[in-house]
């Protein structure tokens, strides 16, 4: 297998342009003969299939949800990043890129960096243009604000909401053609299979969750928009239904998934407290720009914070890192966070937390300053913990919160499988092994908006399709093998419920692929999965009926794609034994307990081929070339 | 020593409609040992677990972020969309608002334009073809002017940005006594009327998102404020007031249709 990334020659700030012009066209008399399928509508989805349908292109636009408008990029609070440099603090594009790829631990491409980082200032253009109400100041442009420990400020707000406002500003544009007739609206559907007709995506089989009817839908591409894995650990800051089914599905069809272990863990999200918890809650990372990160000085050390004098306290974060103290990037908060827990002086009732203590920020710049930036998200920790922050410190534990893995494109964000696009978090491309606050809203809607509708007109222009409709036997099969899955689910009628294995499967994956990594623990958590999956075919318990709403039969059938990747997280784990960004090999340590790269052996993007149920995958390379800037170890002291 | 998280006991009195159904029937179900830290979604996921390992049918309800943005979930409890707590999805309402022993009523969003699927789940498309019938700027991609090209008043775009928190979750239209969604247009309605990027279309927006929520069904505003009462994210009235003016500025004075 040949990994042609299909990078455009010439030097790095033309080759998008260049790449654009070299670009086949569809003539716009021609892009009406074109159907494309969408599947997701956050931020990726949205902007594509409204952009596609503007260009012409007949599109119908799938959501698992019962509106476009709730898929979970709304929930994105802090910001979205452009080079605009609005401020005159000498932002510019390159500085973006720059910041992005070395922020990524050097383990994304150029390439595709560089471009995301031009259209930064366009998609700002864009939702601007859309009524997106961004904060402005007093003269009325629009204001900007520092996140995420960058040093120019670059990031554009809608107060807490940003991810809300960008993507009703998406769904807008995707309603606006819906009512024009160019996009069919499928909500309440779940991928059940991608349809490959000679070696060609074209087409999917989806479920109806209101009848539980399996449906055919032929096209000449598709577009997978549909987010990422975070859920594997159960507890995350994801929403129920995000899952990594239709990415799962397709790598089983052949489209190979690239990095499944670089996962990015969130330092600041409300802890967890107890078995009943279904999910785990962000607060900005924002708090770490006032907030104080301590702990107890002694193990056990159960006094309420308030009654524990300064001298036993430790500000670990402050210690350690002197120059960026509590501001170090999120994978080096959270690996501090769970080291303190792990040496017994956690915080709270199951003593997996931390303070974060604004008692010292209230008594400098007064409560009612502290309350105007960040009063929003102390209500939201009160509602849920029933504590008040402006009294007692908060409490924080990381959390699993994005993947930067994803099935794998090249730059025309195409798979390997001709004709199946991939955007947004779904796709491996941007972010290397960590990635940067305020940048995900930025990369969904770079792809949508601006990459593929150029770069699949491109694709239909070079291409032959021959006609398909739906009742090809490609989808007959899919179908039938959706069914039967279906019904053996349903008829194992085991003891055990959907949550209660998922759950096990969480703690397995949080246990030995989480924050840190080793080769005895992932070993170890490759026999669980497999004693678990085992269990599972053997012993659930799905209640209700097939063809009806039951979320019990969803549950089950994304927990059982959910057992199967798992696997390729641990193999991708085990085989990347250097620690880079979010991936933290024990083995791979500096002398200070620093993650220690090994970029000799380990510049690469590591891909994963499906060669069969029960298979050990198999894995290719794509060699990551570093033309425009050098290599170096980050440091944070 | 931290003490334990306390625990709650409840009967649900909760609405049960299979799809192939016409009427529903409220059904009583004892529940014990809930965590007051758990939220009501939370609760009912363990209701559900019971009833599982029970071999009964679980309760149909949505829900997805489960952190108050997403608007999917909801339900009337105890008479009130979203249960009693004020400025709070159903999601983010948690046990430690009820007492041990407590009957909690749980019914799903009623509206004729809001049919019941299945439990507590219902379908609110018809938000979505109101949408689709005028809440947007036309604006294709990649045409804009530089984000700075059109300066707007701090105030204006905070007053833009008040309409625009609406997170289309129905509770308006549940808790109004004439199932309007007058709440829910006018936030879309004002936001885009208050920008200048959105005057253009201003008339026939107005115009033709009160048409579609007509033909959906959905009844006219009488003035009661319930559904400002509803709102988890406060959504004001003052919106229904600029709905009204640009509505009558769009039929008396413009030409759009």
């Amino acid at each position: 297998m040949q990994f042609d990334a299909h990078i455009p020659a010439g030097p790095l700030t033309d080759k998008w342009d260049l790449h654009r012009f070299e670009l086949k066209l569809v003539s716009p008399a021609n892009k009406r003969k074109f159907e494309i399928i969408v599947v997701g509508t956050g931020l990726a989805g949205a902007s594509a299939s409204a952009s596609l349908a503007e260009l012409g292109y007949y599109v119908k636009t799938f959501c698992i949800q019962d509106s476009p408008r709730r898929a979970h990029s709304i929930a994105a609070q802090g910001g979205i990043n452009a080079a605009k440099n609005y401020t005159n603090e000498g932002d510019s594009i390159w500085r973006l890129f720059y910041d992005t790829i070395k922020g990524g631990d050097y383990r994304s491409r150029e390439a595709n960096v560089y471009r995301l980082a031009q259209l930064s200032n366009n998609i700002i253009d864009q939702c601007v243009a859309q009524g997106v109400p961004f904060a402005r100041d007093y003269g009325g442009l629009l204001a900007n604000r520092s996140f995420g420990g960058s040093q120019v400020s670059r990031t554009f707000y809608a107060r807490g909401q940003t991810g809300q406002q960008l993507l009703l500003g998406a769904y807008s544009a995707l309603m606006r053609q819906v009512g024009a007739g160019m996009v069919t609206l499928m909500p309440r559907r779940e991928m059940m299979d991608l349809v490959l007709i000679n070696g060609q995506a074209r087409g999917i089989v989806t479920r109806n969750l209101i009848n539980g009817e399996l449906e055919s839908h032929a096209a000449d591409a598709v577009v997978l928009c549909t987010g990422g894995y975070g859920n594997v650990y159960y507890l995350s800051t994801n929403a129920e239904s995000s899952n990594v089914g239709a990415g799962f599905r397709a790598y089983r069809q052949g489209a190979m998934f690239a990095n499944p272990c670089f996962t990015q863990i969130h330092p600041t999200c409300i802890p967890h407290t107890g078995d009943h918890q279904s999910k785990l809650t962000l607060m900005s990372e924002s708090l770490r720009n006032d907030g104080r990160v301590w702990v107890p000085h002694n193990s056990g050390d159960i006094r309420d914070p308030q009654d524990i004098p300064e001298e036993d306290r430790d500000y670990y974060l402050e210690q350690k890192y002197p120059s960026f103290g509590n501001l170090v990037p999120r994978d080096v908060a959270s690996r501090a966070a769970k080291a303190q827990c792990d040496s017994g002086k956690g915080v709270g009732l199951t003593r997996c937390a931390v303070y974060l203590d604004f008692a010292d920020a209230i008594r400098r710049d007064g409560r009612e300053t502290i309350a105007k930036k960040y009063g929003n998200l102390f209500d939201m920790y009160e509602l849920i913990s029933d504590d008040s922050p402006y009294e007692k410190p908060m409490m924080i534990y990381p959390a699993s919160h994005y993947t930067m893995g994803g099935l794998w494109v090249d730059y025309n964000l195409m798979s390997t499988i001709p004709g199946l696009f991939v955007l947004g978090e779904a796709n491996f491309s941007d972010h290397g092994a960590n990635r940067l606050g305020a940048s995900a809203l930025m990369q969904g809607l770079a792809d949508g908006y601006f990459i593929v509708p150029y770069t699949i007109g491109g694709y239909f222009a070079g291409t032959t399709l021959s006609p398909a409709s739906s009742d090809h036997a490609a989808f007959k099969d899919s179908t039938l093998a959706a069914r039967e899955r279906i019904n053996r689910l349903k008829s194992i009628n085991g003891k055990r419920t959907v949550d209660n294995f998922a759950r096990e499967l969480g703690r397995v994956m949080w246990d030995y692929c989480g924050m840190s990594r080793d080769e005895q623990g992932l070993a170890r958590a490759l026999t669980l999965i497999q004693e678990l999956r085992a269990e599972f075919w053997e012993n659930v318990l799905v209640p209700g009926l097939d063809k009806d709403y039951n979320k019990s039969l969803e549950k089950a059938g994304r927990l059982a794609d959910s057992l199967d990747f798992a696997e390729i997280m641990i193999y991708d784990a085990l085989n990347r034994s250097e620690s880079c960004g979010g991936h933290f090999r024990q083995e791979s340590q500096t002398e200070e307990g620093e993650a220690k790269r090994d970029d000799e052996n380990f510049s690469h993007v590591s891909i994963w081929e499906f060669t069969g149920s029960d298979q050990e995958p198999k894995m290719h390379k794509e060699p990551l070339e570093f033309e425009n800037v050098e290599l170096s170890q980050r440091s944070y002291k | 020593m931290k003490k334990l998280p306390k625990t709650i006991n409840l009967t649900l009195k909760v609405w049960r409609q299979q799809q192939s159904e016409k009427k529903g029937h409220f059904e009583n179900i004892a529940t014990q040992n809930i965590a007051v830290h758990m939220s009501f979604i939370e609760m009912l996921d363990s209701v559900n677990e019971q009833l599982t390992l029970e071999g009964k049918d679980p309760i149909a309800f949505d829900n997805d972020c489960r952190e108050g943005i997403c608007g999917t979930c909801g339900a009337v409890v105890d008479g009130r969309a979203h249960g009693p707590q004020k400025a709070t999805t159903l999601c983010q309402l948690h046990m430690r608002q009820f007492s041990d022993g407590d009957t909690i009523v749980v019914e799903p969003f009623r509206a004729r334009a809001f049919k019941v699927v299945k439990d507590l789940v219902v379908d609110r498309s018809s938000l979505d073809k109101i949408m689709a019938a005028g809440g947007y700027i036309s604006a294709n991609t990649g045409g804009a002017p530089d984000g700075n090209a059109i300066p707007i008043a701090q105030e204006i775009a905070e007053k833009a940005m008040d309409a625009a928190a609406c997170i289309g979750c129905g509770a308006c239209v549940a808790a109004c006594p004439s199932a309007s969604a007058m709440l829910f247009v006018s936030g879309k309605v004002s936001q885009l009327a208050l920008l200048p990027q959105g005057r253009p279309e201003a008339a026939r927006r107005a115009l033709n998102m009160v048409k579609t929520m007509d033909t959906c069904g959905f009844g006219n505003c009488s003035n009661h404020r319930e559904c400002e009462n509803a709102c988890p994210k406060e959504l004001s009235i003052i919106n229904i007031a600029r709905l009204n003016r640009e509505y009558l500025k769009a039929s008396f004075f413009s030409d759009a249709t």
